[in-house]
């Protein structure tokens, strides 16, 4: 019972601290409720009971991805807020109106597939629940994550590996001081 | 119970509400937040899915990946969108014209 409770405390921060942050005129404030938005999804995540996705959301987005979106924010626009401002406010002003409509339209359209598929009655679902092959409270999963990492998906850890040094160069590249001659 | 439609559903909504982040804003780090929005919902659902895997893990390793990814995504946009500001000194993709025909 006090499970359910917290599970839909955190879906209501999420949810509502994510509609802040896509309808904020204020990109400083937006910033840091995606901070609170990222938090709730990875207590999401532990309901999930994938605790070491959790710690990885809470250790790179968190600490990672944000702090470098404060930089850029820091780098880039400090007049760029006065520009903001001018943009109509209110959900449904004219120029939102399309974008609310797509939205909603979407959401209605995965809402009726979620709903109207018997995920119980799905092939490997059965098959997993008569191999009893499903995560339970008290496991441990943070040992067979590494142990898989380290034998299954080698490959694709090796690639990831491979472009996020690849990426880090070109950012470097990228960011460097131009030279001055044209 | 919580059962996996819960999570489908909240996923859903978290992607409905960053494509609209996406189709609205002017501000091009609001853009990358919205989209950082729809990679939480899409691992989300791979994080849902993945309870009934216990031998393999897959659906967890593959949110890490994605987790990474959308780490190497950011890192490459916010330096795009700072060389943007060095050049056009805006942050508005509507108004960065230069490449239109």
């Amino acid at each position: 019972m006090i499970e359910q409770v917290i599970f839909y405390i955190l879906t209501a921060i999420a949810i509502g601290s994510a509609a802040f942050v896509v309808t904020s005129q204020h990109l400083v404030r937006s910033v840091f409720m995606f901070f609170v938005t990222l938090f709730a999804v990875a207590g999401l995540y532990v309901f999930a009971l994938a605790d070491f996705v959790a710690l990885t959301q809470i250790v790179i987005y968190v600490g990672g991805v944000l702090v470098l979106l404060l930089f850029a924010f820091l780098l880039s626009s400090k007049n760029s807020l006065d520009a903001i401002s001018e943009i109509p406010s209110g959900l449904l002003s004219a120029n939102r109106l399309p974008a609310v409509f797509i939205a909603l339209a979407f959401f209605a359209l995965l809402y009726y597939v979620f709903n109207s598929v018997n995920f119980e009655s799905l092939n490997w679902i059965q098959q997993a629940k008569a191999q009893n092959n499903i995560i339970s409270v008290s496991d441990n999963t943070v040992r067979n994550i590494g142990v898989n990492l380290m034998s299954k998906y080698l490959l694709p850890l090796e690639l990831v590996s491979i472009l996020l040094m690849m990426a880090l160069i070109g950012a470097a590249h990228i960011a460097r001081k131009e030279p001055k001659t044209p | 119970m919580i059962t996996l439609q819960h999570f489908l559903l909240i996923s859903a909504a978290l992607f409905a509400l960053g494509l609209y982040g996406v189709i609205t804003r002017r501000n091009a780090i609001q853009i990358l937040m919205g989209i950082e929005l729809m990679i939480n919902a899409s691992i989300l659902n791979m994080v849902a899915f993945s309870k009934f895997d216990r031998a393999e893990n897959t659906g967890q390793v593959f949110g890490l990946f994605i987790i990474i990814l959308a780490a190497v995504a950011v890192a490459v946009a916010l330096v795009i969108i700072m060389n943007l500001y060095k050049r056009v000194q805006t942050i508005d993709p509507s108004k960065t014209k230069s490449l239109k025909g």
